[in-house]
This record gives structure tokens, sequence and C-alpha cells, in this order.
């Protein structure tokens, strides 16, 4: 499965390899793109010392392993997303006909280095934050194993959309209301937002786990809404629960999968 | 070596009150033994490309039973698909912005294919199918004719026991034809490939085809040799006449309930 993700990878790598300019333009304006919602975060403080309580270091880190976790699971898996596309133009039988998985052609499926530009960026951020906030190391510990989870529950969040692109092949944009959807909301303290909402993405799509409750634990903070304190360890559960979700659709998905005409 | 077993598909099309299901392949049996060349005739929309896909593992048939090389397809579809050859003519299968000799190498690796095999193979077919001048050709820049065969190529890299083409001479000119309907036998006679394939060239038929097979309707209307389908309609002349003459008339009927 790795083996045969990594060389359908360096094979679309190679292929993109043939428009380099665009390759440059895609990469570049990844990053341009990104900056701007980092330029959203600094016009935002510029008016207010705290958000929702958060200094400006503490929103970073939370932007910044928000951003990281999503410009992985998209640069790994985040084509799935693009099912319907293959499906109307019949190149999905295609990949039906191959020895390998369908999940790992699909994810690999255009694979480029221009999702890098969010990649770099996120980890500029995380770069200024992380020296501000000087978390001990017995709490850093927890940052790995955070935007580990997160790349998982953003990819199972991809896979279910593009799961869902088996049945509504006409809409695949309602995927992205979780998938961009998600890293937005991710981006920012969740107690900005109401609590029941914070309680949909803690309880129903548990996004609060790409870094709102294990951030919590690496920043010291008392939960503001006053959520039990064993939540905050709970991010690979969560993530784990997804991804047998997401599997268990993508299957099924398969299983009613129509084809097209001729 | 295909084994197809009172197979049905069916299809839930429209929304609400014009729902409906279209059975696009009902009750369809048929055997195909190993080394057989078999054509498979029927009007646009009869269930000719259904079938294939069931085949092929890319549908889930919704009733019935299937075995290719003795593998459910839809179960075993990537163990199947090591054993199978499987070419579209509308589509290709290979990778459109890469060199036609990188497809291939990359065809190597996903199939696991031995690289003495592979070599050896890959030299017979580019010699037989006249691959060399536009080996380092990215597909998109390809003719027609040219991806064809390289698609014919991108099947049998892995040896497959069956090789199942789904219109493999649609828009190919006459020359590509010829040229194609003369590996296409040689590789039935010398290699003792099983070839299934669906067409709505009678030339095909005539030139390649030991057995015909017409699906009309989702149903099998005529399974035998050619020269039993020209029987079935003594008088006419040409056989697409003959085949005219099948295609509008009766349904074929349903088997008798068992």
């Amino acid at each position: 499965m790795v083996r045969t993700y990594l060389l359908l990878a360096w094979t679309w790598l190679r292929a993109s390899a043939q428009y380099p300019v665009s390759l440059a333009m895609l990469t570049l304006g990844s990053f341009a793109v990104n900056a701007l919602d980092v330029a959203a975060v600094w016009v935002v403080f510029q008016h207010t010392e705290t958000l929702a309580g958060f200094g400006l270091a503490e929103v970073m880190f939370l932007y910044g392993t928000a951003d990281m976790a999503f410009a992985l699971a998209d640069m790994l898996f985040g084509n799935v997303d693009r099912l319907s596309a293959h499906i109307r133009a019949g190149s999905f039988d295609v990949m039906l006909i191959r020895p390998a998985g369908t999940f790992v052609q699909m994810a690999t499926d255009r694979f480029g280095v221009h999702r890098l530009g969010r990649l770099a960026q996120s980890a500029v951020v995380l770069g200024i934050a992380l020296p501000a906030l000087e978390p001990g190391w017995d709490r850093a510990w927890m940052i790995p194993v955070m935007i580990t989870c997160g790349v998982v529950i953003f990819a199972s969040v991809f896979t279910l959309g593009g799961a869902l692109q088996f049945l509504l092949t006409d809409a695949p944009e309602v995927a992205n209301a979780f998938t961009y959807g998600g890293n937005a909301l991710t981006q920012y303290p969740l107690n900005v937002y109401g609590e029941q909402l914070v309680k949909a993405v803690t309880f129903v799509v548990p996004l609060a786990f790409v870094n709102w409750q294990p951030a919590l634990y690496v920043l010291d903070r008392p939960d503001p809404l006053g959520l039990p304190h064993w939540l905050r360890f709970a991010a690979p559960l969560a993530a784990l629960l997804l991804a047998l979700a997401a599997a268990a659709a993508w299957r099924a998905g398969i299983r009613r999968y129509r084809s097209t005409g001729s | 070596m295909i084994e197809v077993d009172r197979v049905g598909r069916s299809f839930t099309v429209g929304r609400g009150r014009a729902r409906r299901t279209v059975h696009a392949v009902r009750d369809l049996s048929f055997t195909v033994g190993a080394g057989e060349f078999v054509g498979c005739l029927g009007p646009n929309g009869a269930g000719k490309s259904t079938t294939i896909k069931m085949l092929t593992g890319i549908l889930a048939p919704t009733s019935g039973r299937l075995r290719v090389a003795g593998l459910d397809p839809t179960r075993r579809r990537t163990v199947l698909a090591r054993r199978i050859g499987v070419v579209f003519g509308q589509r290709t299968t290979l990778w459109w912005d890469l060199p036609l000799k990188d497809s291939f190498q990359l065809i190597r690796y996903l199939y696991k294919v031995d690289r003495n095999d592979f070599r050896r193979r890959l030299d017979e077919l580019t010699g037989l199918l006249e691959l060399g001048p536009f080996m380092d050709t990215p597909v998109r820049q390809l003719s027609l004719g040219q991806r064809m065969r390289g698609d014919v190529t991108a099947a049998l890299l892995h040896d497959p026991a069956v090789l199942v083409l789904d219109e493999p001479t649609i828009g190919l000119d006459v020359v590509s034809k010829v040229a194609m309907r003369d590996f296409l036998r040689r590789l039935n006679a010398e290699r003792g490939t099983t070839v299934l394939l669906t067409t709505h060239d009678l030339g095909d038929i005539e030139k390649l085809c030991r057995r015909v097979m017409l699906i009309d309707r989702g149903r099998l209307g005529f399974d035998g040799t050619l020269d039993e389908l020209r029987a079935t309609a003594p008088g006419e002349e040409s056989l697409e006449d003959v085949v005219a003459r099948l295609y509008t008339g009766p349904a074929p009927d349903a088997p008798a309930p068992r």
C-alpha cells in the first residue's frame, strides 16, 4: 500500500514536471493565499490583546497546528475529493481494473508538490508561535501527536466526502463544507464559536481533536466550556474511530458504484 | 474461464415520482472456455458494456453468480486484475502526460511483473505492434491508432489469461483495424489467450470470432458460430442484414423459470 502510494505519487510528480511553470505558480500561489490567512489573524490582534482569552502566540499556535495537519492531509489524501469528476469522465473505471486499491489511486491522483506551499507557511507560523510560548517538554510531546491525529482526522473527512460522491455525483462541494470549512474552523480558538457548535465538533464530527483539545493540554489551560479534562487526551481515539468510519463508507461506496453509460 | 450464471444488473434512475428501475442485464447466462475467441454484438444500450464491467469487477451484479478465471470479480477485484487484461476503445488506461515507455514501466511495478519477463514481452509487443518510434512520446500526443496499440500492449504486459476488449477497433482507420485484428488473432492462436470483445464492427466478427453472442435488451439473443448466425436468416445476403434482422426482431424470451 505504501509502496504503491509512493510509486504512483512519484509518477504524478514526474508528469507534473512536464509543466514546470504551472508547478511553480501553483506552489507560490498556495503560499501566498495562505499568507493572507495569517495576515487576517494579525489584523484581528491589531484591535485586541486577546481573542476569547487567548493571546496572539497561542492563537498562532492553534492556527499553525491546524494548518499543518490540514496541509499534510490535503497533500497526501486531498485528491479523493475529485472522485465525482473521475466517475463522470469514466476514468474511475480504469482505476478499478488495476491491481491496486482505489483509495490509493485516488489519493495519489495528480499528486503535486504545489501543496507544499501551505505546509511551508504553517511551519513558519509555528516557528514564530513556539519560541514565544516555550512549552515545557512535559507538555510539548503532545504536539507531534496532535498533528498526526489531525492529519488522520482531516484525511478521514476527505475520504468521507469522497465516499459521499458515490451517491451524490453532482454535488462534490457538499464535502468541502467539512474539509475546507473544518480547516477554517480549527484555525481559531473554538470558544469564539457557540457552545452548541463546539459540542458538535467534539462529539459528532470530531474536529475539536485536530488541535483544540490537545492544545488546551499543551498550553495548560482549563477548558473554557468546562468539558471533561480527559478529552484532551482523546485525539488518537477520535482519529481512529473517524478513520474506521471513513474506510467503511469508502467500501460501501465502491459497492454502490454505478459507472457511466457506454 | 468465464462463467456467467443468471446474472442481472439493474439501476435505479430518476428521482421522486419519476424513479424507476432499469434492468440493463437480466438473467444472463453463458460460459467461455479457455482459448476461445468470442465476439459480443448488440445494439447500443443492450447491456454489452454493463456485462463487460461486471466481468472485470468494475460493477457488482445485483443478482446471479459470476466467475472469471475462477474468481468472483467483485470480491477478488485486485487479484483478478493481475490475471486479466482490459482494453477500452473509448478511453485510455495509460497516463496522459507520461511517455509511453514510462506508462509501461509503471504497469510493470503495479502488476509486479518480473523484470526479464517484462523486457521480453515488451520487446515482442513493441515489434508486433510497431510501437518503437513513439515510445518516448507523451500519451496525449499520440494518434488514436497509436494510443490503441499502446493500450493493448499495456493490457498484455502481465501476460493475462483472458483479454477483454470493449470496442477495440472503434474510430480506427482501415490499416490500423487490419493490424489490430491480425494481432488479436495471433495472440489467441499462438499464446492461447482467451479473448472476449464487444464491437459494432461486423468485420471484427467475420475476421476474428469463431463464436458470436448477441446481447439484446439485457438478455442473450443468440449464441453460436458465425455459420449458425447466418443460418438464422436464410436468404439474407450480408452479415449486416442478418444482424439487423436479429436486432429488430422480437425480444429474446426470458428463460423458463426453474
